[in-house]
Parts: structure tokens; C-alpha cells; sequence
């Protein structure tokens, strides 16, 4: 069920050498042929149907090809990443559509605070970091009490 | 950073890479959600002038088991307590266990999982009546640090909307280390020791997958976790699809085969689960045996788990066959014991 790409939605990320779809390949399959400034999946076998690029894709053109055994006879699964969720567009054997939509972040992209600035003070209580900033007691087995 | 890809042969393979060494304090050798925790805390523990860096061989925004998403967090303590956690994993392994390892787990795994939710990954919770709210609707009930009751689907897990959950936790991870502080897409196949110290992890060897480059990072300790082992048993997708397995294929295994070959101790790493499968499943089976409102049948059309016959056999591992709840391990030794008495074609029916 490898991805491709559909020629004519790819703008080849503008004509930067670094694709979306090519950074974010678990498996290093995505490449740009710089001359068409099209992107192509080099190694359909290896493809694990992780959805990484299709989800990524700012403009949509890479699609998934559903095997047999899984996606069988013209039905297919297509996710439209938003902001704030994504919509999973599902086609039946038969032609019936369903659409599943889902929240997946809360925040803005970005918004991460990652606690640059914090820093931890006794490294011997085994607390996490953000534990002791909270003065956590940690609890002892009650098991060997 | 990730460099361009180039496919049509532009690098030719040389017989004399550039070798690029690096000398850091700590070294984290992976990208996924084990290291993402190591990358968000590590640097609140360093001293003045020490270094980390970490490498990982693919994107760290999609890498390791979590990168595709999950729609439960399969521990969250809550109002348990670690010592129940321990009970549950002590009984769930039939005993061989690190207890003090999983009561570790158990304390600290909370505020993690309070993190994600700061961070942006979408909790359900039971709203004020008992329903179930999605993460979206959720956040009107508050943060689980604030005292809201998230869903439960059985006394450990916890629902999330978590597709982009390892999206959002690397967003973190990269901020706290800093992007000059990661290499990827660099592959580390083999670890050194010291030459003069017994014992003492000395750095690793990798490559640039993209690059004619091999790395030799010297460090002084160092956190592996690249994930576990696919295909150890050929998984059961046919035709097309055949080699399809629900676990990443990238994870190769080289946690252990690194560790193993510079004499790390490989601690919980005794207990081997073997699981069978159902019929046109893929999936983890623990996540199977999970039931929900369903039953496992065998060819004959009955319950076997339920049976007396179950029952007796469980007696045997006494007393982690006994406990009220199947365990996976329980589940899946029944699920043999079904197979070889020859009544196969097992299903799962709601």
C-alpha cells in the first residue's frame, strides 16, 4: 500500500531542495527530481503505510494506494491534516463515504513549553525535574512498610 | 538537521567516508518518546559547559512506535497507587519482574503524562454526568492536573485523540535540547567502550544515511532507546501486503544488539511473549485480549475462556493464572491450549 505522488498537485515544496514529504519519511523513501521539481516515492516496496508524508504534504498530492488484502477494489482512505484535528475521508467498496474527524492538539503548533530555563537542584531525590519545582513527595512502597 | 535526499546516484559510494568525530557529555541514541523524555530533562540536570547531542535516523516528529499515533495512554496511575501498578505488572508477567523498576514507572509517570496535556495532546474526560467527552470538548473539565477524571477503558488506560501525541511531545524535546544539539537522520550501528576502564561506555559509531559520513561520538554516559524488534515472527498480512506488521519496521531490534555487545545487562528483558493470532487481525494483542464487549471464540462457537476446562488449566500458574481478570499471558496460553486441542479458526466477536 505504497504512497505516490500525483504529479500535478506537487510543486516540488517551492523549490527548496529539502521536501516536506522527504524530511519527514521514517524510511528515507521520499525523494525531489530537481529537474520536473516533483517529488516520487523511490522505493514503493519499503513504503510502510505510515501516512507521514500524505499527512505532511502542504499541497495534498500524495496519496495512498490501498493493497487488496486491506483497502480492496477502489476503496480508499485519505487523512486532511487541520490545525486543530484531522478528517479521515473513507471511500467503501460500494461508494459509501464516511468522514471521521478527531482533535489532535490542543495548542498551537510551537506552543510546546519545553522549560528551557528550568533547572533541577538535588539530583540524588529522584524526582523529575518539573516534580521538585512542584514539591512532590514521592510515595515509598507500602508493600516493604 | 535533515539534509536533501539525493537519489539518482549524485553520491557515489567511496571506499574512504569522511570521518567526523564529536565529543560530547551525554550521548541519547534515538528519536522516539523515550528519548524525547531523556531530551526534554536532561539539560535541566547539566552543569555549566556540559554537552549533549542526539541522533536519531529518521525525523524526529515522526520517529519510533508512538510517531503514527495512539488513541490510549496505557498507563496513567490516577488513583491507583504504585503499589498497585506493581501487582498489576508482577501479575500480568507471572513474576519475572523488576519491581523496583516498574514503582520508578509508576511514581514519576503521571507528571508526564500532565506534561503532554500542557504540551497539547487532547485527554478525554468524563464530564460532570459520567459521559465521555473527546479531548476537544474535554479541556472544559479542566487538566487531569487540575483534578479532572480522565476515560478509562480498563483500570490502567486512558483515552487520548493522540495522533499527533508524538508530534507534539518531540515539539518539546527539540526545544528543550536545541536543534544544534541533534543529528538526524545519522544511524548508530555499534557502541565503544573504553580502552583503559572496565566496563565504562566510551561513544558510538553511525552513519549519515544521507551522506557519505561515518560519526565516532566519544561520550562520557549515554542513553540508548531505539525501540524493539519487528519481525522476529513473520506476521500473518497475506497477498499483497505480505510482511505487513502493525510495529514499526525500523525498529530493528539494534537496542538490544547494541547494549548486548558491549555487555550491558538487559534488564526485564527475561520474559518473552509469543502471541498468537486472530484471524484477519493485525494489531497488538494485547489490544485484542483487551475484549472491550467482546468474546473469543473457538471453531466449535464457544467461549473457551469462560470455559471450566480454562479454568483448570489457568490453576496450573496459580497463583497468576488465578487473579479475577485474564492477563494477557493468561489469554494468550489459553488461546495455544485451544489451537493444539485442534479447534482452531479462533474468533473475536462482538
Amino acid at each position: 500500500m505504497p504512497s505516490f505522488v500525483i504529479q500535478e498537485k506537487c510543486d516540488g515544496c517551492k523549490g527548496g531542495d529539502k521536501t516536506a514529504c522527504m524530511y519527514i519519511c521514517p524510511n528515507d523513501l521520499m525523494v525531489l527530481d530537481p529537474t520536473a521539481m516533483k517529488a516520487y516515492n523511490q522505493e514503493p516496496d519499503q513504503c510502510w503505510e505510515c501516512f507521514s508524508c500524505v499527512k505532511i504534504c502542504p499541497t495534498q498530492a500524495i496519496e495512498v494506494r490501498g493493497y487488496a488484502d486491506f483497502v480492496p477494489m477502489g476503496s480508499s482512505i485519505m487523512p486532511m491534516m487541520g490545525t486543530e484535528d484531522v478528517m479521515w475521508t473513507c471511500k467503501f467498496r460500494n461508494g459509501l463515504i464516511k468522514r471521521f474527524k478527531f482533535p489532535i492538539r490542543t495548542t498551537p503548533e510551537g506552543a510546546a513549553n519545553a522549560y528551557e530555563n528550568m533547572k533541577g537542584k538535588d539530583l540524588e531525590s529522584n524526582l523529575l525535574c518539573t516534580e521538585e519545582v512542584d514539591g512532590r513527595q514521592l510515595p515509598k512502597p507500602q508493600a516493604l512498610a | 538537521m535533515a539534509l536533501p535526499n539525493k537519489p539518482k546516484g549524485e553520491i557515489k559510494a567511496v571506499k574512504d567516508p569522511e570521518v567526523v568525530e564529536k565529543e560530547v557529555d551525554i550521548l541519547i541514541v534515538g528519536g522516539g518518546m523515550a528519548a524525547c523524555g531523556t531530551a526534554f530533562e536532561v539539560k535541566k540536570w547539566m552543569k555549566d559547559g556540559q554537552t549533549v547531542l542526539l541522533c536519531d535516523k529518521a525525523a524526529m516528529e515522526r520517529s519510533g512506535a508512538v510517531a503514527q499515533g495512539l488513541s490510549a495512554i496505557n498507563t496513567f496511575i490516577g488513583t491507583n497507587t504504585p503499589d498497585d501498578y506493581v501487582r498489576m505488572v508482577r501479575n500480568d508477567l507471572m513474576g519475572i519482574v523488576r519491581e523496583d523498576l516498574i514503582f520508578d514507572l509508576g511514581c514519576h509517570v503521571d507528571d508526564s503524562v500532565y506534561l503532554f496535556e500542557e504540551w497539547g495532546l487532547p485527554i478525554w474526560k468524563l464530564s460532570k454526568e459520567g459521559k465521555n467527552l473527546d479531548g476537544k470538548k474535554g479541556q472544559a473539565m479542566g487538566t487531569l492536573k487540575s483534578g479532572a477524571q480522565p476515560v478509562r477503558t480498563g483500570k490502567w488506560q486512558i483515552m487520548i485523540n493522540g495522533e499527533s501525541y508524538k508530534r507534539v511531545v518531540a515539539e518539546a524535546a527539540k526545544k528543550a535540547l536545541g536543534n544544534d544539539n541533534i543529528l538526524e537522520r545519522v544511524f548508530i550501528v555499534e557502541l565503544l567502550l573504553d580502552a583503559n576502564v572496565p566496563n565504562q561506555i566510551a561513544g558510538a559509531i553511525g552513519f549519515s544515511v544521507r551522506e557519505n559520513k561515518v560519526y565516532i561520538i566519544k561520550c562520557k554516559t549515554m542513553m540508548v532507546a531505539c525501540g524493539g524488534a519487528v519481525n522476529i515472527y513473520q506476521p500473518r498480512s497475506v497477498g499483497e501486503g505480505k510482511g505487513r506488521a502493525w510495529y514499526p519496521v525500523w525498529n530493528s531490534g539494534s537496542t538490544t544488539t547494541l547494549a548486548m555487545r558491549v555487555g550491558a545487562e538487559l534488564s526485564m528483558m527475561e520474559n518473552r511473549f509469543t502471541p498468537a493470532r486472530f484471524k484477519d487481525g493485525y494489531g497488538p494483542v494485547g489490544a485484542w485480549f483487551l475484549l472491550f464487549k467482546a468474546k473469543t471464540l473457538n471453531g466449535l462457537g464457544v467461549n473457551y475462556a469462560a470455559s471450566d476446562h480454562a479454568k483448570k488449566e489457568l490453576e496450573k500458574y496459580a497463583p497468576y493464572g488465578t487473579v479475577t481478570s485474564l492477563t494477557d499471558l493468561s489469554s494468550n496460553h489459553l488461546m495455544l491450549v485451544e489451537m493444539k486441542e485442534g479447534q482452531a479458526r479462533l474468533s473475536w466477536t462482538p
